[in-house]
């Protein structure tokens, strides 16, 4: 790629369409809208395309970093981007799913132009956190991400969106907050907030005292405290999970889509980046815990999903679940856990991104999520009736789609760690079809019979065309995961092998005191 | 060749499910049965050429990671060969069958079609079964197993208006999962012991497996044990065997053609294909094989038991699938897998025949299924009524015993159940008689509640509706068709293949398809039981027969009279011991009961309340803030927080290198 800085640009080009939407596009008319509608679609597509460029010139047997970016920022601070195996993959996501998020928002009504303005933003800044190779960096998109979503949920929301989007905004903030001590305490340890240079330090993991308490895993502990909280806020995990439901039912389809397909993932990102390579010895010390709260979710969440009476809510809550398997494959600590963790994250973002557009469509005609207020639509909307089967059997993680080798991976990684935590994730198997078909069976099967539903219309041309790309990711990455195993493998290969060393070195240590 | 056999079913459920529009309704049943016949006939072909070695080939890489590997690949041995043949010839003539029977499905209204989506989920299942039997690994195995279960699914809840349709749809996938929840952890186990879940890895490990001792939860267990047992629990939700037995009677919601296919022929008998798939791995597993063979035991007796007393005709053969795959699992619970796969053979001809046979039926009796409204139909349907009789005869174990002509002489339920009998009693184990016992009582109960079927359906006088009756027609010739190919499976299919299956050629014929511990020598020993032994299945089936004939030919009224002195027992039965009662009572309502629970006093009360009471602190602040957001001035707000932000990091990150 030479010295094209093509991260910044794929990063900040959706800062440019936001920019010339507010800038130059004046007015309220019909034309206006129109035009930010298709500059909004433009410029993600343009953007997806340019990110294509950054997979095909990707080489996966390179551990390291890659496309790599400098320049100086503010003092001791530099701007720098670069993306591995674990970060290209959810860029493409991101830059993949957006197009599909701006064309399902095609009858927003109001304040269109602001709309576009605000996903065009979360894009840049979703982007840019998976990018950032500078902690301070990582932390202000990861922050910033907050207020475009903050908006999305409190302007273009439903009826308790005001309670929901600052349940959302002061959850993850007070998330945010233990992060950015932690991140001080890092600069003040190592004298740098270069990742790369992060990922190469030991932080110190001797026990300390601090105000009387005997802290067992030192000052790594702390620290991983401290990035701890704030991603299992944005995953969410058990028990900081309740803003995620609130938000969902509130946001528009778009922010919904966004927040389970992408914005959760940076929750997952932010284990493999820094939790587990940075602070190796207190991941392992706390184990346990972490596989104790995910089954915890995958279980509860499952359970209470049951009894929801939203669609959307019953989605976010499989979320939840989901999710439950991305921490315990990512905290089981080996080749399996981990690759099927990531691999279940980019399957989620089409399976979930699926489900909440599908809920969209009925939401689109009908104005109303209540799964009562359906029921066999099938009769009317067959081609919708084979989309939402799809994705509920992914959702339940069915051998052929992708939603299966990523479970399937993190289980096998998990037994391996602790048969407990396998055997417990593994009744989400269970419960998760139980849910995910309760809900089709009352949405789409029985006799068509409320008059109000009488009339109802199939998929347009304009949904189809958004759902088929996640159509086919679903079944090619469920037919083929090494399409992108392989991209991520080698990467997570080489973290497992410093992670392992680390432990090892701590261990011998342990053994000479 | 096997590439062609597994994929034409494919290729043809994409065509009837996406092209009819294109191609109209008659091509898309064309070509999905054409193509199922094509397979059939390679299938035959595949079945006599079948490698003595176990051979595999990849088609291509699937799941890689780590030192984990499984791929999509086709594995053709003996095993492999007979399900290919069982599975394709069924569903050929499954397909077309149905192209008569489900011409005019009067469930459907006018200009509604379903007959194409119905060819694509036929071809679409047969694909996933051919999946699950050619697999080389459990990975894809798993992939075939919930295919069929996806299948099953859309199958059975065919008819979506019917609310008990999609009840039952649901409850056949779930029970399902709970099986395969087992599967999945035996699967997990495996590569865990053995770093593969590659059959042939495993197979050659296998003896260490038994030395092994591995901690599943908080047990040291054997390897072998648990890993066989964890299998054998996902077989048992497949398979319908006790305790996950329940949706399989309900599944009868579905059409008839695919209750033959799916509910009698194939898809259920996949547990006993794992079992004897595994086998050189539960040849290593005594008390696994033990559980399997009291269940299996158990199973065929309390399936038997409740099909005595069920009215309706599809519920009769359902439970007697049930009764009759617990006789496999018993066979391979002994460790005599040739006699499991060699009854599963037979069984799926004689099987979906009976079945086909009621659905032509139903068809003449215009969707009546209930048998006290059937009555001396035999004159009406005279081809039904005999090739459901050659079915019974076959199914209730008609033959000569004691005399052989190299083969024994009987119908093919005859052969090959009898063999289990004899297999179960020659282990010589506390479980193999435990399990002989209820064999025998259960072949007396099958010999009863078939020809009550056909006492009720066809003799005596029309109990149902005049004018049903008087229009009763006999099915189409594309429906008889099927009817006379399987009856002819269903006499001969035990006399000709005895001799490779679990005569004197086993061993040719079987190649290394299934192993044996050098001490197991059951199969040897069940040619040599006491004669007693071998009268017992035949006169079991003589009283059942025999009792049948008093109760409904001779004394009709002494059924009911039996019913009223014993109401309990009756009532006991009928309900089907109530286990649906029961797991309604001990899983679903208190699941039910949990989640709302959870939901309530967990997310609700404690975290939100107690997140909420935390903000209180805040929440002067946040009234503030949330009648700014309402004002409609939020994104001035919004700039200034952005603002804030970075004057915040700039000052932290200046600040931090001063320091």
């Amino acid at each position: 790629m030479g010295s094209l800085p093509i991260l910044s640009i794929i990063t900040f080009l959706p800062l440019i369409g936001a920019a010339v939407l507010l800038l130059l596009l004046r007015g309220n008319d019909e034309m206006a809208v129109r035009n930010a509608k298709w500059l909004a679609l433009l410029t993600t597509l343009a953007t997806f395309v340019l990110s294509l460029a950054l997979l095909f010139g990707f080489d996966s047997a390179d551990t390291g970093f890659q496309f790599v970016e400098e320049a100086a920022w503010l003092g001791p601070l530099k701007y720098q981007m670069g993306v591995d195996g674990i970060s290209v993959l959810l860029v493409m996501l991101t830059t993949f799913l957006m197009p599909m998020v701006i064309a399902c928002s095609w009858h927003v009504e109001n304040r269109v132009k602001e709309y576009m303005i605000a996903f065009l933003v979360l894009e840049a800044l979703m982007v840019g956190v998976f990018c950032a190779l500078d902690v301070v960096l990582f932390y202000l998109f990861f922050e910033a991400s907050l207020i475009p979503m903050f908006l999305i949920i409190g302007i273009w929301g439903g009826k308790e969106k005001v309670y929901a989007s600052f349940k959302y905004f002061l959850y993850t903030l007070f998330g945010s907050v233990l992060m950015l001590i932690a991140i001080a305490a890092m600069y003040a340890d190592a004298g740098t907030t270069d990742i790369r240079l992060l990922l190469q330090h030991d932080f110190s993991h001797e026990p300390i005292d601090l105000w009387g308490w005997h802290i067992v895993g030192g000052v790594q502990l702390l620290m991983w405290w401290g990035f701890f909280v704030s991603f299992a806020v944005k995953m969410p995990m058990f028990p900081v999970h309740t803003w995620l439901a609130d938000a969902h039912v509130q946001a528009p389809t778009a922010g919904s889509v966004v927040l389970a397909a992408i914005l959760l993932k940076v929750g997952g990102y932010g284990f493999l980046r820094f939790c587990l390579p940075m602070f190796p010895v207190a991941s392992d010390m706390m184990q346990d815990f972490v596989f104790l709260l995910s089954v915890i979710a995958i279980v509860y969440a499952s359970l209470v999903a049951m009894v929801q009476e939203d669609m959307k809510k019953l989605i976010a809550y499989s979320s939840v679940a989901h999710m439950g398997f991305v921490t315990l494959g990512i905290f089981a600590g080996n080749q399996q856990g981990v690759d099927g963790s990531l691999f279940l994250m980019l399957s989620h973002g089409f399976i979930s991104g699926g489900l909440f557009l599908c809920v969209g469509v009925l939401y689109d005609r009908m104005h109303t999520r209540d799964i009562d207020a359906y029921g066999g639509l099938v009769i009317r909307m067959p081609v919708y009736a084979l989309t939402f089967m799809l994705f509920t059997l992914g959702n339940a993680g069915l051998p052929g789609t992708s939603g299966f080798v990523g479970e399937f991976l993190t289980l096998l990684g998990a037994y391996q760690a602790n048969s407990w935590a396998a055997f417990g994730a593994a009744t989400g198997v269970v419960l998760s079809a139980c849910y995910t078909l309760w809900l089709y069976r009352r949405v789409m099967f029985g006799d068509l019979i409320k008059q109000s539903l009488s009339q109802i219309t199939d998929m347009s041309t304009r949904e189809k065309a958004i759902f088929a790309p996640l159509i086919i990711a679903t079944i090619v990455l469920g037919v083929y995961p090494s399409l992108v195993i392989d991209i991520f493998g080698p990467s997570v290969t080489a973290l497992l092998h410093s992670y392992d060393t680390a432990l090892a070195d701590a261990a011998t240590q342990l053994a000479g005191n | 060749m096997v590439e062609i056999i597994l994929f034409a079913p494919l290729l043809g459920a994409l065509i009837a499910g996406f092209g009819w529009r294109i191609t109209g309704e008659k091509v898309a049943m064309y070509v999905t049965t054409g193509l199922l016949f094509l397979c059939a006939l390679l299938s035959w072909i595949a079945f006599f050429t079948t490698p003595e070695h176990a051979e595999a080939h990849t088609i291509f890489r699937w799941i890689e990671t780590g030192s984990f590997s499984a791929d999509w690949a086709v594995r053709v041995d003996r095993l492999t060969t007979v399900m290919l043949v069982v599975v394709t010839t069924v569903s050929a003539l499954v397909h077309l069958y149905s192209m008569g029977y489900m011409d005019h499905d009067p469930q459907w209204k006018e200009g509604e079609s379903y007959k194409p989506r119905f060819f694509a989920y036929l071809s679409f299942f047969t694909f996933a079964m051919l999946m699950l039997v050619t697999a080389d690994n459990l990975a894809q195995m798993f992939f075939g197993w919930e295919g069929v279960g996806v299948a099953s699914y859309l199958l059975i809840g065919f008819y979506y208006r019917k609310p008990s349709a999609g009840a039952a749809a649901m409850k056949a996938f779930i029970i399902n999962r709970v099986g395969d929840f087992g599967f999945l952890l035996g699967m997990l186990a495996l590569f865990f012991v053995t770093d593969s879940i590659q059959f042939d890895v495993i197979f050659d490990q296998a003896p260490e497996l038994a030395q092994q001792s591995i901690t599943f939860l908080s047990w040291d267990v054997s390897a072998a044990e648990i890993i066989g047992f964890l299998l054998f629990i996902g077989a048992m939700g497949k398979s319908a065997q006790l305790l996950l037995h329940t949706w399989l009677p309900d599944a009868m919601e579905g059409p008839t053609p695919v209750s033959a296919l799916i509910h009698a022929a194939t898809m259920v008998t996949a547990g006993v294909f794992l079992v004897c798939r595994m086998s050189p791995l539960y040849e290593f597993a005594p008390i696994a094989t033990g559980f399997i063979t009291v269940i299996g035991g158990l199973t065929a007796f309390f399936a038997a038991t409740v099909g005595l007393v069920q009215n309706d005709i599809k519920r009769v053969i359902a439970y007697s699938t049930c009764s009759q795959l617990g006789y496999m699992f018993a066979a391979a619970g002994v460790g005599v897998y040739q006699a499991a796969m060699f009854h599963l053979f037979t069984h799926a001809f004689f099987k979906a025949l009976l079945f086909l046979c009621a659905g032509s039926v139903i068809h003449a009796m215009h969707h009546e299924q209930d048998m006290r409204a059937y009555g001396g139909l035999r004159k009406k349907i005279p081809v039904t009524f005999w090739c459901m009789i050659l079915g019974t005869l076959a199914i209730t174990g008609v033959g000569i015993p004691l005399i052989s002509f190299g083969v024994p002489f009987g119908f093919a339920g005859f052969v090959s159940k009898d063999a289990i009998i004899e297999s179960t009693f020659a282990a010589h184990s506390a479980t193999g008689e435990f399990a002989f016992v209820l064999l025998v009582i259960a072949a007396l109960f099958t010999s009863f509640y078939s020809w009550r079927l056909i006492f009720m359906t066809f003799f005596g006088k029309p109990r149902g509706d005049h004018h049903t009756f008087e229009h009763a027609h006999e099915s189409p010739k594309v429906m008889l068709v099927p009817l006379l190919v399987l009856s002819v499976g269903a006499v001969l299919a035990g006399m000709i293949w005895y001799g490779g299956f679990i005569g004197h050629h086993w061993e040719e014929f079987w190649g290394e398809a299934i192993f044996q511990g050098a001490e197991n020598e059951v199969l040897h020993h069940s040619h040599d039981v006491p004669v007693w032994v071998k009268l017992m299945p035949f006169l079991a089936m003589l009283i059942g027969l025999v009792t049948a004939w008093a109760f409904y030919i001779r004394t009709p009224e002494l059924p009911g009279k039996l019913a009223k002195a014993h109401p309990a027992i009756y009532q006991f039965l009928l309900n089907k011991w109530y286990f649906d009662e029961l797991y309604a009572y001990i899983f679903v309502r208190p699941f039910r009961w949990l989640g709302r629970f959870l939901w309530n006093a967990g997310d609700r009360s404690t975290i939100d309340g107690g997140i909420n009471g935390f903000a209180m602190i805040f929440l002067p602040m946040l009234s503030r803030l949330a009648g700014r957001a309402q004002s409609g001035y939020v994104f001035h707000y919004a700039f200034a927080m952005i603002v804030g932000l970075i004057l915040i990091i700039t000052w932290f990150a200046v600040s931090g290198g001063a320091h």
